[in-house]
């Protein structure tokens, strides 16, 4: 246990399922802002979020399908046109005006967050069924991260009071 | 006058309470941080994680864009 996690501190736990760049922040702020509260946090990491446990972070997002996605652009809010989202390129550049735009409000990266985490002694598992689904070894994840199944973690959501699913 | 400052200002949630807990982790049981921040989130974020945590509020004013909140640490 983090030695400023006290005995009787309440546990969250958190199935993260997701990889793209947008979705990454949520677990990551959470667990953070959890652990820097005195909760002692793990998280699940299965399907998706599996890139988020990747050594080198290569996390984008893409325009497509998500009609809630309105960026600043040009003085006002835009959506991206489905069909647009096929060409060459366009989910690149999506990446990259959101990276600026999280680097300009000073926002923390994605590496800053999961670097803080791992100092925050937050518990880390990789699924190991969706590990050998999709063929990623624990050399391709960052140190720290242990195996687990479902059972691992449902043990874990049995004795936390606040169970999430991102 | 604070112990120590803690100048957050520019940076967005959750830095600003990441900061201050890796600040205050150091600081002996007494000790008392200044939180400088321009997020406005941090006024209510500071209120809870110092309700949660136990360490006390002392203060949280606002200057134009600056907030600064002082925070005991805790035993």
């Amino acid at each position: 246990m983090p030695d400023d996690v006290k005995p009787n501190a309440k546990r969250m736990s958190m199935i993260v399922t997701k990889g793209t760049l947008d979705w990454a922040y949520p677990p990551f702020i959470l667990a953070t802002t959890a652990a820097a509260m005195g909760l002692e946090v793990t998280m699940f990491f299965t399907f998706y979020g599996l890139t988020l446990l990747k050594k080198k972070l290569d996390l984008g997002i893409s325009t497509l399908g998500n009609p809630a996605m309105k960026m600043p652009m040009m003085g006002m809010h835009m959506v991206m046109p489905n069909l647009v989202s096929a060409v060459p390129g366009v989910d690149a550049m999506a990446t990259v005006m959101m990276k600026n735009l999280i680097k300009r409000k000073g926002v923390a990266s994605i590496e800053e967050l999961r670097e803080a985490a791992i100092e925050a002694e937050i518990k880390m598992i990789a699924c190991q069924m969706t590990m050998d689904l999709f063929e990623y070894t624990m050399d391709d994840m960052i140190e720290g991260p242990v195996l687990g199944g479902a059972a691992t973690y449902i043990e874990t959501a049995t004795k936390s009071e606040i169970n999430l699913f991102i | 006058m604070a112990s120590q400052v803690l100048d957050v200002k520019g940076l967005n949630c959750p830095l600003p309470i990441l900061r201050a807990k890796k600040a205050l982790k150091d600081m002996p049981a007494g000790a008392t941080l200044q939180i400088l921040a321009t997020d406005p989130g941090a006024v209510k974020d500071f209120e809870a994680f110092c309700r949660t945590t136990g360490n006390v509020l002392l203060e949280s004013t606002v200057e134009g864009k600056v907030y600064s909140f002082v925070i005991k640490r805790a035993a």
